[in-house]
């Protein structure tokens, strides 16, 4: 498994075709605790810099980005009665959407952490 | 960030407390502290928190008969409130409005005895002090006191954390101001305080000289459970308390009857009052509010938990056909633990409990009108 970094503070953690998507630890503590998060309905299909997703503070909603083409397999339900996991565990638990990859090479054009670290 | 933005005397203290400063109304402000907008929100419920609102514009009305219901008079012609009938060492709050009808500004206008204390929003101050000198100089003079520090402490502990270096608030109710002393570690300053806010709590706003802000927020900060608080949570504590926020909620293109506001006219001010009409657009508001309004400002509170922000359409039906209005202020409240928001809906769609959808991202999610305000008031009345 590879996780892979954007400059909009995604990050997808990819095991073949299959991805799992979530925001950076950093971009978690600049949108302080949340309050919803919602994604797109699985089987949607996005292009790379799709909206794919919005989290929710109390001031103000936030787009999430698929950060390659693909179609989106499924939202972390447990979001739904517990938004504030991500602010808790944002590459982790805090995951919020899976999506299929259309094309694996597209993932080269993304960060590797050292580079979305010194971003 | 920009040179060209004013900073508060506040400035550096707040720096020092870590705040995230953002551009608001010409201003550098702190929009959250390191605490975050929603623990820094439900410690003003629970406790207390300072807020630095030095930005807003501080006005002095002095009659030049010397009789401050001279000057009260004077403002009433601006000004679709009683305040003639205001006694000393109260406050009120009221609407500047256009010819039109419209809302210019909200202020609160406090008789200090010997004049008038106005305080207006940071984004209209210069207007409003042109518009009132205008209007006032003649038998008026009108002080723009633009360098003052205003701050506000709000919360149930307010009164415990400001009485020890000020003890005459014990004695005041709600809408209460009085001219005072309070220590600080350098002796005493004067100060202005009302016992008022923005927040839907029991609190206090403190007027003082620029130079005395800082040592004062120092001793208020000083004392248990005060914490200082940002315009984020500033902003969704006076949404939860129903209170409009001028910009978003009121403007020129809404009337104090459409804007439900009708309270903030007192009777001596309405037909068949002894003071009835006599300010900009009375026409138009005495018409209203015989003959009634097509649209009014309502609270909204929603199903699910997806916050409707401000901007959103709203409709009669789940499917979008009917637009009936506009969501104008809309966050997720904290202490409602569910998203509030406040809107202009048509006037028969406007009834406590009647079902709306706000359009969201494509969907339309339920909301109801439901009775501002969405938190039970802490006043010490």
């Amino acid at each position: 498994m590879t996780t892979y970094y954007t400059k909009s503070h995604e990050w997808i953690r990819v095991d073949g075709e299959q991805a799992t998507v979530g925001i950076t630890t950093h971009a978690s503590e600049e949108l302080g605790e949340l309050v919803f998060v919602e994604a797109k309905d699985e089987g949607t299909e996005v292009a790379a810099g799709d909206a794919a997703a919005v989290v929710e503070s109390v001031k103000a909603a936030s787009d999430i980005y698929a950060p390659v083409a693909g179609t989106l397999a499924g939202f972390n339900d447990a979001l739904s009665d517990d938004p504030t996991l991500v602010g808790r565990d944002a590459e982790g638990e805090g995951w919020i959407f899976r999506m299929t990859v259309s094309n694996p090479d597209d993932l080269k054009g993304l960060l590797t952490a050292e580079q979305y670290k010194s971003l | 960030m920009s040179d060209s933005l004013q900073r508060t005397p506040l400035y550096d203290l707040n720096l020092e407390l870590g705040a995230k400063m953002v551009p608001f109304a010409g201003f550098e402000m702190p929009i959250q502290f390191p605490a975050g907008l929603m623990a820094e929100h439900l410690h003003t419920r629970e406790k207390a928190g300072l807020f630095d609102v030095s930005h807003m514009g501080q006005i002095r009305i002095a009659a030049k008969s010397g009789d401050v219901k001279d000057a009260a008079a004077a403002l009433e012609t601006l000004v679709p409130a009683d305040y003639v009938g205001l006694a000393a060492g109260r406050q009120r709050y009221g609407l500047l409005t256009n010819e039109e009808g419209g809302i210019l500004d909200d202020l609160m206008v406090a008789n200090m005895g010997h004049d008038l204390l106005v305080v207006v929003n940071a984004g209209c101050k210069v207007q409003d002090a042109d518009r009132i000198e205008a209007a006032l100089s003649d038998r008026c003079v009108v002080t723009r006191q633009f360098d003052r520090g205003l701050m506000a402490l709000q919360g149930p502990a307010a009164e415990a954390a400001l009485a020890p270096l000020c003890p005459a608030v014990k004695d005041m109710r709600f809408m209460d101001v009085i001219e005072t002393e309070l220590a600080t570690a350098t002796g005493p300053v004067k100060v202005t305080v009302s016992r008022s806010g923005y927040t839907g709590e029991d609190g206090f706003e403190i007027g003082c000289a620029g130079a005395d802000s800082e040592k004062i927020a120092r001793a208020i900060l000083a004392q248990p459970d005060v914490l200082p608080i940002g315009l984020g949570a500033r902003d969704s504590l006076r949404l939860e308390a129903g209170l409009c926020l001028y910009g978003n909620d009121i403007d020129v293109t809404t009337t104090p009857v459409e804007a439900s506001l009708g309270w903030a006219i007192q009777k001596a001010r309405r037909e068949g009052g002894s003071r009835a009409g006599g300010y900009p657009g009375a026409e138009v508001v005495l018409k209203q509010t015989r003959d009634g309004v097509s649209r009014r400002r309502v609270g909204l509170l929603a199903e699910g938990r997806a916050p409707v922000r401000a901007g959103a359409k709203l409709f009669a039906d789940a499917e979008g056909q009917k637009e009936i209005g506009v969501v104008t202020s809309g966050a997720f409240g904290p202490s409602v633990k569910a998203p509030v928001a406040m809107g202009y809906v048509a006037s028969d769609h406007a009834a406590l409990d009647t079902p709306v959808f706000a359009e969201l991202r494509g969907k339309y999610v339920p909301l109801h009108v439901r009775a501002m305000p969405f938190v039970a008031p802490g006043f010490k009345r």
